[in-house]
């Protein structure tokens, strides 16, 4: 017997009153909301902490408290927390958590009080690395790579205090992680309502999908290289520590591997682009198609090439170690499997252009967001080519060249779609529009700026401007030019910053006081829009779980009514067929 | 509705390309419990497997001569030194525990309450005397001066990599032997009964043939190498 059926026997148990629904909640659509509030909070620490960054880079000395060691500080912790706590956690924990029980038509996912868990487990993460600031020594500064022998020995700030928070609250985030991991993945691959096949799953859930078992398996490396540290700094073991002799002392470690930390590090670090990466492809892939109303380019492509890249981030690891001083032979391998996962990544690039191409625009804020993230995706992606190959990769290896790559590919780029997906689904979330012209601004701001910032780092890169300085006055090779670039550098991304409060604004007063949308204002396919309810109740479909009948992408299908087709219409209430890949359609 | 899995035949490979491919489920009649922990002990196995390599890799890269397993592992009894003893004997007892619980699986399926109470109560007491000889095996080797950061016999990384790997897994067993118990007396109270099936036997058997499944290598690489 299939679990559908099952779904359907039992009564939903709605909770009653205020603590039991929005805050000890099992309700996936509440955990989402808690985990995107969650994660936007400590997201706007870091935005708060780069701004600083870029005012000590821009005016050095501007700020009376930024000594070196307060530099460092608030490059590791922008770097984590953008990196782990934001993206990371609002990909998979907010729209994971949101979209999948919804798209696949499940009732919530298969385990709720272990998805409650997982949120209070990362909140705890949350809370864990926010005290570091207020430990003796402050938090890590041992940039957010956290590399030994440098991170957890005296000298380096944070190595007190900090760095065990840092790794305590790592901890703690992946048990929240694959907490809620295990649910997503049990949930697509076992809890789908009557006619919903894999092959007939929005790419939003495939992207979530593998992105997820991307995070079960990379975080297990990040999870044993943050014990084996924690026990190196606490215990005086010597697993990534080797003999050293510090300030002429020699020190208590000796035999171990820093070059071990690195690999695990980045067994993890290179899956985790793709955890944040995926899910933005399988967003965008969606928002595409529905304002271009028209059925994604090459859907089957597309799902293979998210399973692909899947599988190729866990062999190319060590192209981030080019100059770490591993065996030569290594980097003509990384650097082959690096550039072969151009491949699937650029026929996803073609397949949305394709999927404009002759398409209805609809210049929507959403639309714009998604335009905008795949000519920046594509920036990055082109950098990603020089660095991935040695020999361009070790000049500027350590360079704003780096730092502008991954800006592009792995910032901007996925929050983009973050902004181009919450304009789109908020009106299921809370059933009011997001404001448009406010919108409008938040978009243009937010896209120009960023190039404005990152596009000058690529010259700086080529210039040889190291990353990781806290003040370049007085280095003869860096010229005045730099100077002044770092300086409007820094004055574009502090108007970047101040706009992001233009988009919470948004967000907070349309939520209570936004346009109502209705149950479908985009004309989407998908099932999610179908609810009985805007926005869902709790249980999400009533006593009937939806039955489909077709893909999520039957846009602009000729002969038809209307230009969509909701994935829930019968095949009894249309003219033709509908414009699903015939395999699937075949019964 | 068009589930277009059931109710036909076809080879192997055809099958599983159906399953995956049809509506609703993609490996049938397996329940939630039982697909959340496989793939939880997938997770799982990368971070053994992590602690592993790391492990491997320390003790090529440590600087000093790595101590001789047979002879740290040996126990002098009635005046002989006999290498890894205990560990053959923990060994055989955790792989004995994987027996019983199969068995308690088995006993299950066939509703027999009380059987599979008490093979599950064997198995957990199997894998506490497993913890027990782990305590004792701890102990001795810190009476020998075994330390995280150091030991007597050689390299630093030797009690590390030890006190890591197999406090690691000790907790694995110890967590094992409190969900037998959990399990044990939902049986006994005839729980599994009342909702219809023994599924839960069989998911906490997963789990602890996973831990014993990972001893087998730790014992190998570790003890063994």
């Amino acid at each position: 017997m299939a679990y559908a059926d099952q779904a359907e026997r039992e009564a939903v148990h709605e909770p009653t009153g205020f603590v039991r629904r929005y805050i000890w909640s099992q309700d996936h659509k509440v955990i989402a909301v808690q985990y995107a509030l969650t994660a936007i909070f400590v997201g706007l620490v870091a935005l708060v902490l780069s701004a600083l960054m870029r005012l000590q880079i821009g005016f050095p000395g501007s700020l009376g408290f930024m000594d070196p060691s307060a530099y460092y500080q608030a490059m590791t912790m922008h770097g984590m927390i953008m990196v782990i706590y934001l993206l990371t956690a609002l990909f998979l924990g907010g729209f994971g958590n949101y979209l999948i029980p919804l798209m696949v038509g499940a009732r919530d996912m298969v385990f709720p009080y272990l998805n409650m868990l997982s949120y209070w487990f990362y909140l705890l993460s949350v809370l864990v690395l926010l005290a570091s600031f207020f430990v003796p020594g402050g938090p890590s500064g041992a940039g957010w790579t956290l590399y030994p022998p440098q991170a957890i020995t005296a000298g380096t700030p944070g190595s007190e205090w900090g760095i065990v928070l840092m790794l305590v609250s790592l901890a703690i985030f992946i048990v929240a992680a694959t907490m809620g991991g295990l649910n997503y993945v049990t949930t697509v691959l076992q809890a789908r309502t009557h006619g919903m096949t894999l092959f007939r799953m929005p790419l939003t859930v495939w992207g979530i999908f593998m992105a997820t078992v991307l995070a079960l398996l990379a975080f297990p490396a990040l999870f044993v290289s943050a014990v084996m540290m924690l026990f190196d700094r606490l215990l005086g073991t010597s697993f990534f520590m080797p003999e050293m002799v510090l300030l002429g002392q020699q020190s208590e470690h000796s035999g171990g591997s820093p070059i071990l930390f690195q690999h695990l590090f980045w067994f993890f670090g290179h899956p985790e682009v793709y955890i944040v990466a995926l899910p933005a492809f399988g967003l965008v892939s969606d928002l595409i198609s529905v304002h271009a109303r028209k059925k994604i380019f090459g859907y089957r492509m597309m799902v293979w090439a998210i399973v692909v890249i899947g599988v190729l981030s866990f062999v190319v690891w060590a192209h981030h170690m080019y100059v770490s001083g591993m065996n030569p032979y290594f980097g003509f391998f990384f650097a082959t499997t690096t550039l072969v996962i151009a491949v699937p990544t650029a026929l996803k690039v073609y397949n949305w252009v394709l999927t404009i191409w002759r398409g209805d625009i609809r210049l929507t804020v959403p639309m714009l967001f998604a335009l905008a993230f795949i000519l920046t995706f594509l920036v990055g992606g082109l950098t990603g080519l020089f660095l991935g190959n040695v020999i361009v990769d070790i000049p500027l290896s350590d360079t704003y060249f780096v730092v502008a790559h991954f800006h592009m590919v792995m910032g901007v780029a996925p929050i983009l779609v973050v902004f181009g997906a919450i304009y789109h689904w908020f009106p299921k979330i809370t059933g009011r529009m997001l404001d448009d012209r406010l919108g409008k601004l938040h978009f243009w701001i937010t896209f120009l700026g960023t190039y404005a910032i990152y596009f000058p780092m690529h010259y700086l890169g080529f210039l040889g401007m190291p990353r990781r300085y806290y003040n370049y006055d007085g280095y003869e090779f860096i010229p005045q030019s730099a100077h002044d670039l770092n300086a409007f550098i820094t004055v574009a991304a502090l108007i970047v910053g101040v706009a992001q409060l233009v988009f919470l604004f948004n967000l907070f007063h349309s939520a209570f006081r936004g346009r109502r949308s209705g149950p479908n204002p985009w004309r989407a396919a998908s099932l999610e829009w179908q609810t009985p309810q805007t926005p869902p109740a709790h249980g999400n479909w009533g006593a009937k779980l939806p039955v489909v009948y077709r893909w999520a992408y039957d846009y602009s299908v000729p002969g038809e009514k209307q230009d969509f087709i909701p994935q829930t219409v019968a095949p009894q209430e249309l003219q033709g067929p509908g414009i699903e890949p015939e395999s699937e359609v075949k019964r | 509705m068009n589930d277009r899995s059931e109710g036909r035949a076809g080879s192997g490979w055809q099958n599983i390309y159906r399953d995956w491919a049809s509506d609703k489920d993609a490996f049938k009649q397996v329940p939630w419990g039982k697909a959340m922990m496989w793939i939880f002990l997938v997770s799982d196995t990368f971070v053994f497997s992590s602690f592993l390599i790391g492990y491997m890799s320390v003790r090529m890269t440590t600087t000093e001569p790595w101590p001789v397993p047979s002879e740290v592992f040996a126990l002098t009894i009635a005046g002989q030194s006999i290498p890894l003893i205990l560990i053959a004997i923990m060994t055989f007892i955790l792989i004995s525990s994987s027996g019983t619980m199969a068995m308690a699986v088995n006993f299950g399926y066939r509703r027999n309450r009380v059987a599979t109470a008490v093979l599950l109560l064997v198995t957990a007491l199997l894998g506490a005397s497993f913890v027990g000889m782990q305590a004792f095996e701890w102990t001795k080797l810190i009476h020998e001066g075994v330390r995280p950061w150091g030991n007597p016999m050689g390299a630093p990384q030797f009690g590390a990599a030890f006190f890591t790997i197999t406090g690691f897994h000790g907790m694995h067993v110890s967590i094992g032997v409190l969900y037998l118990l959990v399990v044990a007396i939902k049986v006994l109270r005839g729980d599994l009964d009342r909702v219809g099936n023994y599924q839960l036997v069989e998911i906490a058997g997963l789990y602890w043939h996973f831990v014993d499944l990972v001893w087998v290598f730790i014992f190998a690489f570790f003890y063994l190498w």
